[in-house]
């Protein structure tokens, strides 16, 4: 198996975001996916910062791949869209007007395009797809059987670290929880380099706001389930980049690394600092004492 | 590429839900121009115990509302995973046989099933698809001949306008009844605490995972045991989805994502018959006849008057009210046709 870090979800300040894809050339991954995918008004980096990433990226062995928006309301983002198509080798469509745009070229099928059956996958690997993410909510049981009898070529690809995209909204939800109007948002996302966590009236972290993506509060984490990827035939993992203030991200990549390599048994990971920990379940499980399942 | 909309009719249809047999006749004798259902099968987002049709109750239905000269649609919109394949397909023929005017379809794979087996059974693109731009919308018209897209409830009305610029499609967008705040499709809050969301189970928070709490101090609603909200005596509770709940952020404990709110779209009704919309849709199939017969009596005779005259068209004072009563949480919005949040 592959090692992938998926594209940074937050939004980091510039010299932030060129001292994490530095210190990525040096990590022991094989894949990086660059590029803003959760909100077009977020410009920090310009186009040729992202190309000169890509190139340090490639120059250090990693593959390049260009992901783009989930959410494609404004003329500004098809044309921007358009524009990315045109440049990049690569491209995770995370919208199928991108699928529209990449036609008959390589492309990898984001975790935000909804495939969950043979037919699906089959039509979208002749039109080019020659990688799936699998959506967060696909469980592990279906994945296997779905790539069972998965179109020749194809690989998969699963989130397996960082806090979950679980929603995505033309509403600015870290804007709105600071009573501010979302054309003067002033960038408040960037106070949440982890997003803001949302816990519940007893005090049980649930969610965590980013922009217009609401994500899990906890942070999934698939290190001790590596075998059972392997077996259901999962390709690539994906970690998704998280800040020094919630994990060190090196050690993240260090331990996944070795235990894709080794096999036998899970690395040590270290413990990340979100208030609500780690998750192997994609469900999540009420914590507070009292409140038991409904069934 | 020609004029993509000059045969577009002014023309607007009053589409109407029903979740069973009595609310579909309440729809049609209450002036809906089509009325869109689902099986009782677990393929359409209200998989609502109780709710939706058997094949024998669609065609009576589809009887009833074509001897009246309205339009039955099926939703047929989640995505189905392996296990649901075969009652996806066999939901698809079904619907052809019963000689319903359209499917509504979200997944790729049974669109691509429809057009390859039943290419005379329209197809319209359902909101659960989240195509949310003109670009998305040709996909789904070259590769799968989709007649009609719903779009999702996210979009400003000038994004309406732009999207119906650019496509040959017709569009369809919703009028009345609860709002998404999330877009339809991407949005798998239900089944991160359920297990079960729209897109897997058409489902979004299910009852039997909602429990009610009495406590000294009130009410209190969980979901899967996740405390959701919490209500003084007194006060309106709503059914509780997760955007709709209220939550600690930043030390305020707020409606985090969305207060309880429907959408209404009387207030902009003419500007969206100049924008070229094809369709009105309502929520609500898990409503009961006597709502659907309410609200589909009020946006009939609001639409008329405003296709009669669209410029002086105004809002029946009478007709807000009514709708008012029924909303959810009391209260309605334009949504994201006005953005007011923004």
């Amino acid at each position: 198996m592959r090692l992938s870090v998926g594209p940074l979800l937050y939004l980091w300040d510039r010299p932030g975001v060129f001292a994490f894809y530095r210190q990525l050339a040096q990590l022991p991954v094989d894949i990086v996916y660059l590029g803003e995918v959760v909100c077009s008004k977020r410009r920090v980096l310009r186009r040729a910062d992202w190309i000169a990433i890509g190139r340090d990226l490639s120059a250090a062995g990693k593959e390049v791949v260009v992901s783009t928006l989930a959410l494609m309301e404004a003329e500004s983002e098809l044309s921007s869209l358009a524009h990315t198509v045109a440049m990049a080798d690569l491209i995770e469509a995370n919208d199928m007007a991108a699928v529209q745009l990449l036609r008959d070229r390589p492309f990898v099928a984001g975790p935000h395009l909804n495939v969950y059956n043979t037919a699906t996958l089959s039509l979208l690997s002749s039109l080019g797809m020659r990688r799936w993410v699998a959506p967060v909510e696909l469980d592990t049981a279906t994945l296997a059987a779905l790539l069972g009898e998965r179109p020749p070529g194809l690989e998969a690809e699963v989130f397996a670290y960082g806090r979950m995209p679980l929603a995505f909204s033309a509403r600015c939800f870290s804007a709105r929880v600071r009573r501010r109007h979302k054309d003067d948002c002033g960038f408040v996302c960037a106070e949440d380099v982890d997003g803001l966590t949302v816990h519940t009236r007893e005090g049980e972290p649930l969610l965590a706001l980013n922009g217009i993506q609401t994500q899990s509060a906890q942070v999934r984490n698939l290190i001790g389930r590596v075998d059972v990827l392997a077996r259901a035939g999962v390709d690539v993992l994906r970690l998704s980049p998280h800040s020094s203030a919630a994990v060190r991200f090196e050690e993240v990549a260090g331990a996944f690394r070795s235990a894709l390599d080794s096999h036998a048994r899970s690395a040590p990971c270290p413990p990340t600092a979100l208030p609500g920990g780690y998750c192997e379940e994609y469900v999540h499980t009420a914590t507070v004492s009292g409140a038991g399942p409904a069934r | 590429m020609s004029e993509p909309n000059e045969q577009k009719r002014p023309q607007i249809e009053l589409v109407c839900p029903a979740g069973s047999l009595p609310a579909l006749r309440a729809a049609v004798d209450n002036g809906a121009d089509a009325v869109y259902i689902g099986f009782r099968d677990g393929l359409n987002a209200r998989n609502f115990p109780g709710l939706n049709f058997s094949a024998e109750d669609a065609r009576l239905g589809i009887e009833y509302a074509h001897r009246r000269g309205t339009r039955v649609f099926v939703a047929l919109n989640v995505y189905p995973r392996p296990q649901l394949w075969e009652g996806a397909t066999r939901a698809v023929d079904e619907a052809a046989r019963l000689e319903a005017d359209a499917v509504i379809l979200a997944d790729v794979g049974l669109l691509q099933y429809a057009d390859e087996y039943h290419p005379r059974l329209n197809r319209h693109l359902s909101v659960q698809a989240s195509a949310t731009n003109w670009r998305a919308l040709e996909f789904y018209e070259r590769q799968f001949g989709v007649r009609r897209a719903v779009l999702p409830r996210v979009l400003s009305l000038a994004q309406v306008r732009k999207v119906i610029e650019h496509t040959h499609l017709e569009i369809e967008v919703f009028g009345f009844g609860s709002l998404c705040i999330m877009v339809e499709g991407r949005c798998a809050l239900s089944s991160h605490v359920t297990g079960e969301s729209p897109n897997t189970h058409g489902v979004c928070s299910p009852a039997h995972a909602v429990r009610w709490e009495e406590t000294g101090a009130g009410r209190r609603v969980r979901l899967n045991g996740v405390l959701i909200d919490e209500f003084t005596p007194g006060e309106a509770a709503g059914y509780p989805t997760l955007c709709k709940g209220r939550f600690e952020a930043l030390g305020n404990v707020m409606h985090a994502l969305e207060e309880p709110t429907s959408l209404n779209v009387l207030d902009i009704l003419p500007q969206l018959v100049a924008a070229g919309v094809r369709a009105i849709k309502v929520e609500g199939r898990q409503r009961s006849p006597a709502y659907v017969a309410q609200v589909t009596r009020t946006l009939r005779a609001e639409l008329d008057a405003c296709l009669r005259d669209p410029e002086r068209y105004r809002p029946q004072a009478a007709a807000s009210a009514a709708l008012q009563r029924l909303a959810e949480g009391r209260t309605h919005t334009l949504g994201a046709y006005s953005r007011p949040w923004q």
